[in-house]
């Protein structure tokens, strides 16, 4: 599988949002891909959660239950979802939020302070999009390029004045060194 | 070929509808199909159709009969308790052998029950919608891709028998975004000499009723309905047959949960185990002469439900004692994953050697 994330945070993070610009670098790839949310009471203010599989093959499970790749927004859901990763998977981790440290030694965690650099480069709200930069740059489950592409596909006309802090968030997350 | 769109179960099923040429829509909200009525909100008026909210489940199903005896094509959708308010009007509409879509979007239950997917109302479905004798048209899809195809075959069908047909889906295929293209086809156009569109003195007046107080009357008049389905049982069945030639296993299992069998049947065949899937489509009619088919061919055959276990006896009943028919299931909006499936098919190989 190309990609099989699961990414969880509290609702209005941008859980949501976040796998569906992932899910749109497969239309742009013409690949197959499934978007999943958690929905009903979480989405007023608890965790939230979404599935994003992308894979040349139909897409079986929709559910990701055993992430390869996860990404954790906030400390509860850290602590929910850390010992459902795949062996050999990879958690990413808003440093800036999660204080915890990964202790598996069966996975690759990255600690990327997002929220505090989305509030440093005046992107607020964008921490999600730092952190989906830094997934591409980690796993290459697309190009770079591609995921612009579909970040252009995501923001609709309305608010295209918000395109270009997209773009950098993504930029930031893509060359962010831990 | 036609462009494709990223989007929900629930905003696809819409779209289709509105390209079938449904131009009505009466709905009552209730999650997890809250966006049907979203979409049908927005785009209606652009379109010169009816978007209503109605005050209850119970009017939206009669404004659909009401709406459905003049011909036209009349759409409700709603999630497993706002269906079961609707059961009188289904029978009402059955009753007056007219067409008409209606979705059921499932959610755990009985009663108010809770909101995440489930396949607990296939009795409600398949068996008794409403009270009296009578059938609905039943559609089991399970991706957004097929929901849209779907949705136009369902009208057609509707139309061709007289009948309702439901579009049996749940809160995993109604909430989840996959890639979707909506075919060019023109909807099928049927002539519907019966509808109540105004004699202009010109003709004799269409009568669309359920009463019959004579007893051979209504007889006489459900038995010949029962023609109608007989005819629909023998040319209307869907199912996929998935890695089933050389099979030794079947696992039975519609809708959403099909995906995830598909997932633990590949894993299976990758470990030797020669599984393979029967995945009805049309849940009424079943593929009875279908699964029963395999009932001499496979060593034995698992039903895999969201639910307690409801298609299963259907399976049972095709099979006729052919095989040992077992059965796998989690409720209450709990999802199988495919490891636990896996589990299931090893178990069922494991006990037959």
């Amino acid at each position: 599988m190309i990609l099989n994330m699961l990414i969880a945070g509290f609702g209005g993070q941008g859980v949501l949002f976040m796998g569906k610009v992932a899910a749109y670098t497969a239309m742009v790839e013409e690949k197959n891909v499934s978007w999943l949310p958690s929905y009903g009471p979480e989405m007023r203010g608890g965790t939230a959660n979404c599935s994003v599989c992308i894979d040349d093959e139909p897409i079986g499970c929709p559910l990701v239950l055993e992430p390869e790749t996860l990404v954790v927004l906030n400390a509860p859901s850290y602590d929910k979802f850390v010992d459902a990763v795949q062996p050999g998977g990879k958690i990413f981790i808003d440093s800036a939020l999660i204080s915890a440290k990964c202790t598996r030694t069966d996975i690759e965690a990255h600690y990327i302070p997002c929220t505090q650099m989305a509030k440093d480069e005046g992107l607020d709200g964008l921490a999600n999009i730092i952190m989906l930069g830094k997934v591409l740059k980690e796993t290459g489950f697309t190009t770079y390029e591609v995921l612009c592409e579909a970040m252009k596909k995501c923001v609709p006309a309305k608010k295209a004045h918000l395109l270009d802090a997209n773009l950098k968030a993504i930029k930031l997350g893509y060359e962010y060194q831990e | 070929m036609a462009e494709k769109f990223l989007m929900k179960g629930n905003e696809a099923l819409a779209e289709a509808a509105i390209r079938s040429g449904c131009r009505h829509f009466f709905g009552y909200p209730i999650t997890p199909q809250t966006e049907v009525a979203a979409y049908m909100a927005k785009r209606m008026p652009k379109i010169g159709g009816t978007y209503l909210q109605a005050e209850s489940e119970i009017a939206a199903i009669n404004m659909v009969l009401g709406c459905a005896s003049t011909g036209a094509r009349a759409m409700t959708s709603s999630s497993s308790p706002g269906i079961s308010l609707k059961g009188e009007g289904i029978s009402y509409i059955i009753g007056s052998d007219l067409p008409c879509l209606i979705i059921n979007v499932m959610r755990g239950g009985p009663g108010l029950g809770g909101i995440q997917p489930s396949q607990a109302d296939y009795w409600q479905a398949t068996k008794a919608p409403g009270h009296g004798d009578g059938q609905i048209l039943v559609f089991a899809p399970a991706s957004v891709q097929e929901i849209v195809n779907l949705v136009g075959k369902a009208y057609d069908l509707a139309e061709t028998y007289r009948m309702p047909a439901m579009l049996l889906a749940d809160g995993m295929l109604g909430q989840m975004m996959e890639p979707v293209e909506f075919p060019d086809t023109e909807p099928v156009v049927h002539e519907k000499p019966w509808a109540l569109t105004g004699t202009k003195g010109e003709r004799k007046p269409n009568i669309v009723n359920s009463l019959y107080l004579q007893p051979k009357e209504l007889e006489d008049t459900v038995k010949a309905r029962f023609e109608r389905y007989a005819a629909v049982q023998e040319k209307e069945v869907m199912i996929e047959e998935y890695q089933m030639e050389d099979a030794e296993f079947a696992v039975c299992a519609y809708g959403a949960m099909a995906r995830i069998v598909k997932t633990a049947v590949v894993k299976a065949r990758a470990q030797g185990i020669k599984a393979g899937l029967l995945r009805p489509i049309t849940l009424w009619p079943f593929p009875v002469k279908e699964i029963g088919s395999y009932g001499h061919k496979v060593k034995s055959m698992l039903c895999v439900e969201m639910s307690m276990g409801q298609m299963v006896d259907d399976v049972r009943l095709a099979v006729n004692g052919a095989c040992p028919v077992s059965f796998f299931g989690r409720t209450g909006g709990v999802i199988p994953s495919p490891a636990e499936v896996l589990a299931e098919i090893e178990k069922m190989a494991g006990g037959a050697k």
